[in-house]
């Protein structure tokens, strides 16, 4: 039990997820996350707007029972699997972020001071939750792919579009953690 | 019913995300700010082996359950849409500390707000649907 209740070592994770990708093809399907976004907005009734989706989402089906698992595994690792919320961050972080006024950097899996609840009252909390999901999910359809799509599976598939993929999840991955979120916080 | 499978998959790829504190906003503020090796060596680490299988998949040595080869579908190319598509997402990604798989995972620990950043996310992928003739390749 002391296995499961620790916090899961990179080269546990990393092999098991490779695991997940195996065992996702050996059951006919592909590894990926983000098209889930687009079927979703396919049964909102998207299809009245835009051919784009007019899909049959019931072939999705089983992409969605996939993160409907993930959050299902979400809620038993929270409930079930996790004593402590603390992460061991690098000293830094912790030091960087306070100087931003991050109060309890590493103390919990998320920061309060974009996740607390109030914060969806607030118009700067509110636009920067809103405005970060807009960015997610705008740019996983327009580079075709987020981190399970490209960075796993297609880098792992030595596909060119998924490294060009990559490089710009840096690009502005560096320009958000370097140079806006100082500004914004 | 067959579909249940990727139900449980998605069960255990939740968990894995959760126990190894991917789905940590701080984990990714310290992966862009290049402060520890931990989300480097966990997508790395799935690169590789993945890597390993493709090659297993492609020589025909693992066959899917039906017992054909295993065909990785190709991504769509353009050198705009994967970069300045990519360069979005990276944004989002380092704001939210959370990509889609772990969106959904804190979506399963009860974090009231990241339904916001959900919601956000649906709204980018339809904007994306209605411009998608529009926009560069």
């Amino acid at each position: 039990m002391e296995f499961i209740s620790q916090p899961w070592a990179w080269y546990v994770a990393g092999p098991l997820i490779a695991i997940i990708l195996l065992l996702m093809n050996y059951f006919g399907r592909g590894f990926g996350v983000s098209t889930n976004l687009e079927t979703i907005c396919t049964i909102g009734g998207a299809g009245k707007v835009s051919d784009y989706f007019k899909k049959d989402w019931k072939e999705q089906s089983w992409s969605l029972l996939f993160v409907v698992g993930i959050i299902i595994g979400g809620f038993i690792s929270s409930n079930y699997l996790m004593p402590s919320e603390a992460i061991a961050l690098n000293p830094d972080t912790v030091k960087e972020l306070a100087e931003l006024g991050f109060a309890d950097a590493g103390g919990s899996y998320l920061p309060s001071e974009i996740f607390a609840t109030k914060n969806i009252f607030s118009l700067k909390g509110f636009a920067i939750l809103i405005g970060a999901g807009f960015l997610i999910g705008f740019g996983a359809r327009y580079a075709g792919g987020c981190t399970s799509g490209h960075a796993i599976t297609g880098l792992s598939s030595l596909q060119l579009p998924s490294l060009l993929a990559v490089i710009g999840f840096f690009i502005g991955g560096i320009i958000m953690t370097w140079f806006l979120i100082p500004i914004l916080f | 019913m067959k579909n249940i499978r990727f139900l449980i998959l998605g069960v255990l790829f939740g968990i894995i995300q959760s126990k190894s504190e991917v789905v940590s906003w701080y984990r990714i503020y310290e992966m862009f700010k290049f402060q520890s090796f931990h989300m480097y060596g966990i997508i790395g680490g799935a690169v590789i082996i993945s890597m390993l299988f493709m090659q297993l998949f492609k020589k025909g040595i693992i066959k899917n359950y039906l017992g054909e080869n295993i065909i990785t579908k190709e991504k769509k190319k353009g050198f705009v849409r994967t970069l300045v598509g990519g360069t979005i997402f990276g944004l989002g990604w380092a704001l939210a500390g959370a990509c889609p798989g772990p969106m959904f995972v804190l979506i399963g620990h009860g974090t009231t707000t990241i339904l916001i950043v959900f919601l956000g996310a649906i709204i980018g992928a339809f904007v994306y649907g209605l411009l998608s003739k529009k926009m560069p390749n």
